[in-house]
């Protein structure tokens, strides 16, 4: 094996295991030090990554499970930027944890590494052991606030739909080895095509098993269960990765089975109707997230179901099933990390410990901290699709490959209007509640009017937040031109 | 660079420089935003004396002037491309107008200056820029801007118990209509390939039409009309308007009511009429049906109201129906009245919701039947209102009435049934609810527990002024507005053509 071709996924883990490491010496007042040294090392190597990453060829390695093209390098980047924010964004939360207080960012690196993995996975050894690394680091991670129960009881759950979700993985996986005699993605394919396929039931059977497995990463219905508890439950830090993290990363693999491994296209062999399939799955996702979302006052569980929806747009996508839609994951996605991490950002300061995080949290935010109101202003108009966002450029993009073959799918497109319109309603319940909000009404309890303080960590990431979306939703030609290349090794 | 971009481009910029400024200077916000407003208007009163179409027909920018290009997003096909020619440039000219003495208008806000300051500035940036770009998804885009102000200006300085439901109906309602269009839009964008609207224009009405199939026309007209539609309160789409801005503050309801729902007007002109023209056969006689149910049923709620604002709202949802009819009419007229009517209405939209916000700041209600005998202690607000309430029913030597009749003279030789209906709502209801008002708020004696209420002082009358002058102005001069449309004209007797070529 070649090991420069993982230097970076070697690098992630070395850094987790230093952090670990030099925490058993730093003393606990120094202990957001580590924070600020494990962001600087991935900072490092997302400039190494960019530095040797924008000339894309395919590189492979010899067993042909673990592949560096345009769309790893793609997710590489975009998930070592959410590493970053996330971790600077743990270093303003990190004393409310009541653990060590090294592990959080170390976990936070193993979680990435496997992401890092599953952006480059080409078998599905190598995808299995990405999507375990990511989801049993996320177990103990949803969990860390061992002293709140909604936090435990978070952990147990993820960690036991999570498992069964893996072992029909696991099953899927087996019956796909059974009768293709091969995990790996592109002799699969060539099976596919030579038509040599002994068991094609099987083989279906084993394909579908496994999109179940991928489906619960993305919390797509019915596979979404999980989400709103464990979005929850978890540290509000821990939630953002989750988000943008674990969910990129199921689609990542999402594309890679569908388009390399089992050669899914809509004038290609019929396998397993993935149109009609996709389109059922992405128009139930919309709705449940969507009407679910309406009357929720928890912000947590409010963006946890907004995400489900989130996903179903995504799956619009590969709906599609052509090269346009897949660019428009990406640039989708793209846009959602930095909302997505600025929404949780501002929700992880502003919750008081040991309370819900309610709505009326957010009351008089426009006076505590025009920064903070303007981010999360701007951070839930984009999730909405609102221009001059990242969120608009996505939704426009995921609709025009929806769109594009129109005539199959108008009901698709009315079910997505109506997820959008149903999602400006719980959005702009938010705006409402910063700059016009009431507080606790029901309580006599008049709402909190002090100034926060921010700490240096937290403005970055929140300027940060408010570029990105900017920046894609202004000048989105240069993530069009990479997203564009990237789906080109897709073999759409 | 085109004056163009900085008229739109001032406002914006103004609202990002006041973001840095400490929110207690109160009036730098004020001043602010009355400076960016006035920068705009001075500017499009300098294009609108420039003017001079290209009328090179080999030129792609073919009866557009100012024109400026600029890549931006070219693997979409999208770029920045601005320009106007005799119907843009006229909106773009009552647009400033308005935002102008909206911006004057906003004294009333005494409470967050700053913010309602960014988001008039915002709003009036991205309408100003949506008349004037020639990119279909600029125009979008742009237009867009005000969804988010409109929301908080209307939940944080609104009026009335009902404000928050206002706000979230208005939201749900002008976002509904504006995805329906995306929809409409993308559809066109995958068959041209392209967002530019003069390329697109060339090609449909070349000698060798590139048009889209009939069931597509068809689709796609009927997602625009009622898409675009909705944000502009066709009936019977039309709820949330009198609903936004009777809650809206002053200066919001001057914009809306005013400059932004003639976008949606704007664009069907624009973009579904001639791209679609087997589309607007099949829908226009549907759209002349229910330009119907404005002219009447709105009338008839407006004659219901007690509110003054209810009152404006319904009359001004109503006089939508005059352009629809031009439009539906498909003439050269009548589409010459329908844009008449868009600036005209523009204008006394403004007027009308600044002199009911005056009225308001003052005495605290719009409720006629608690007020009365205003004119004399208010003479200035009482006789603009006067003149206000008549421009409304349609009288001479307003603006309004040049536009009315001249929808009328289109309509008349396609349609007379539905003209006819048409002028008697407009002419009877009109009148009906228009003088009713003027009798209850100006005349007759004022109650003894009546509020204490004061005239517009000094300065302040400035923007009424404008707005008014500018009504009287085009209404005695129509020739100053037809002129400009005149110029237009090839490209609209086009549109007709190709309307009437089966």
């Amino acid at each position: 094996m070649n090991l420069s071709l993982i230097s970076l996924e070697i690098g992630v883990a070395l850094l987790g295991v230093l952090v670990l490491l030099a925490g058993l010496w730093t003393p606990p007042h120094r202990r957001s030090a580590l924070g600020f040294c494990t962001a600087l090392g991935l900072t490092v190597l997302l400039a190494l990554l960019v530095k040797q990453g924008m000339a894309i060829e395919t590189l492979t390695d010899s067993s042909g499970g673990f592949v560096r093209d345009g769309l790893a390098v793609f997710f590489k980047a975009l998930f070592l930027l959410a590493g970053i924010l996330v971790t600077l964004l743990t270093m303003g939360f990190a004393n409310r944890l009541r653990t060590g207080g090294a592990e959080v960012y170390a976990l936070n690196c193993f979680a990435l590494c496997g992401m890092l993995f599953a952006a480059s996975a080409n078998s599905f050894v190598m995808l299995f052991v990405a999507i375990e690394l990511i989801t049993i680091t996320f177990y103990v991670l949803t969990s860390l606030q061992s002293h709140r129960l909604r936090s435990l009881e978070a952990g147990i759950k993820y960690l036991i739909l999570g498992a069964a979700a893996s072992a029909v993985m696991v099953f899927g996986i087996a019956l796909i080895y059974g009768s293709a005699h091969t995990l790996q993605f592109n002799l699969i394919a060539d099976g596919l095509a030579a038509g040599h396929m002994k068991q094609l039931l099987l083989f279906q059977l084993g394909a579908l098993l496994l999109l179940a497995g991928l489906a619960f990463k993305i919390a797509a219905v019915p596979f979404q269960i999980w989400a709103p508890d464990v979005y929850q439950g978890a540290p509000a830090p821990v939630t953002a990765f989750l988000a943008i993290g674990s969910k990129a990363a199921g689609f990542v693999l999402l594309l890679r089975v569908l388009y390399t491994a089992f050669q899914v296209q809509p004038d290609g062999p019929r396998l397993l109707e993935p149109t009609a399939m996709f389109s059922v799955m992405a128009a139930a996702t919309i709705i449940f997230g969507s009407l679910c979302a309406l009357r929720q006052r928890n912000l947590k569980r409010l963006l946890g179901y907004a995400s489900i929806a989130s996903a179903g747009y995504v799956l619009l996508g590969i709906v599609a099933l052509n090269e346009r839609g897949a660019a428009a994951v990406l640039v989708y996605l793209a846009g959602y990390l930095f909302a997505v991490i600025a929404a949780f950002t501002v929700i992880s300061i502003l919750t008081p410990e040991d309370e819900d995080e309610d709505l009326s949290i957010l009351a008089n935010l426009h006076k505590r901290s025009p920064l903070m109101a303007l981010t999360l202003t701007l951070a839930v108009a984009s999730l909405a699709g609102i221009p001059p966002l990242a969120g608009f450029l996505g939704k426009f993009l995921l609709l025009r490959a929806v769109i594009e073959p129109a005539a199959t799918f108008p009901w698709l497109v009315a079910v997505a209007l109506l997820g959008v319109v149903a999602s400006l309603y719980y959005y702009f319940g938010i705006i409402r509640e910063i700059f016009w909000g009431t507080g606790q009404w029901w309580t006599e309890k008049a709402p909190e009017t002090a100034a926060i303080k921010l700490a240096d960590s937290q403005v970055v990431v929140l300027v940060v937040c408010v570029l990105g979306m900017l920046a894609v939703g202004l000048y989105p030609q240069p993530i069009l031109e990479i997203a564009n290349a990237a789906v080109q090794g897709l073999g759409l | 660079m085109s004056p163009l971009t900085y008229i739109f481009g001032w406002p914006i910029l103004m609202a990002l420089v006041l973001m840095a400024v400490p929110r207690e200077n109160r009036s730098v916000f004020r001043w602010g935003a009355i400076l960016a407003t006035l920068g705009s208007l001075v500017l499009a009163l300098f294009v609108f004396a420039k003017f001079e179409p290209i009328n090179d027909l080999t030129s792609i920018n073919h009866g557009y002037a100012f024109v400026q290009t600029a890549e931006w997003i070219p693997s979409l096909g999208i770029s920045f491309h601005v320009g106007v020619d005799g119907v843009s440039m006229l909106l773009v000219l009552m647009a400033a107008l308005v935002a102008f003495a909206a911006a004057c208008c906003a004294g009333g806000i005494k409470a967050r200056e700053k913010e309602f300051s960014i988001l008039l500035l915002l709003m009036t940036g991205g309408i100003l820029g949506a008349f004037m770009a020639l990119d279909i998804f600029l125009m979008y885009f742009l237009h867009e801007l005000a969804l988010i102000p409109t929301f908080i200006m209307i939940g944080v300085w609104g009026r009335g118990e009902n404000r928050e439901f206002a706000a979230y109906k208005t939201t749900l309602y002008l976002s509904l209509g504006a995805l329906l269009a995306l929809v409409g839009l993308i559809m066109i964008y995958l068959h041209y390939e392209t967002f530019n609207l003069p390329e697109i224009i060339h090609r449909v009405q070349s000698t060798q039409p590139d048009l889209m199939t009939t069931g597509q026309q068809g689709l796609i007209f009927a997602l625009l009309m009622f898409g675009l539609g909705i944000l502009v309160g066709l009936w019977p789409f039309h709820t949330w308007a009198p609903l936004a801005y009777g809650a809206a503050p002053t200066a919001t309801a001057m914009m809306h009511a005013g400059v932004i729902k003639k976008f949606g007007l704007f664009m069907i002109i624009r973009v579904a009429l001639p791209i679609l023209p087997d589309g607007a056969q099949q829908w226009l006689p549907v759209l002349a049906w229910l330009c119907l149910g404005n002219l009447l049923y709105c009338g008839l709620v407006a004659m219901r109201q007690r509110d003054l604002n209810g009152l404006i709202g319904n009359s001004s949802v109503a006089h939508m129906g005059f352009v629809f009819l031009g439009i539906a009419s498909m003439t050269l007229i009548g589409l010459t009245g329908a844009v008449m009517v868009m600036v005209a209405h523009g204008l006394l939209a403004a007027l009308a919701f600044a002199l009911s916000g005056h009225l308001h700041q003052q005495a605290r209600t719009l409720d006629m039947d608690k007020l009365g005998g205003l004119l004399t202690v208010m003479p200035f607000w009482g006789t603009l209102l006067l003149m206000a309430l008549l421009a409304g029913c349609g009288l001479p030597g307003f603006a309004n009435f040049a536009g009315e009749i001249t929808v009328f003279f289109g309509a008349w030789k396609t349609m007379p049934l539905i003209t006819g209906i048409a002028a008697w709502a407009a002419l009877v209801i009109g009148a009906v609810y228009m003088l009713r008002a003027a009798r209850q708020l100006l005349h007759g004696p004022r109650a003894d527990d009546a509020p204490h209420t004061e005239d517009i002082p000094g300065w302040h009358k400035l923007p009424f002024i404008i707005l008014l002058g500018a009504l009287l102005l085009f209404g005695f001069a129509p020739k100053l507005l037809t002129n400009k449309i005149e110029t237009a004209r090839e490209s609209l007797e086009h549109v007709v053509e190709m309307y009437k070529r089966k």
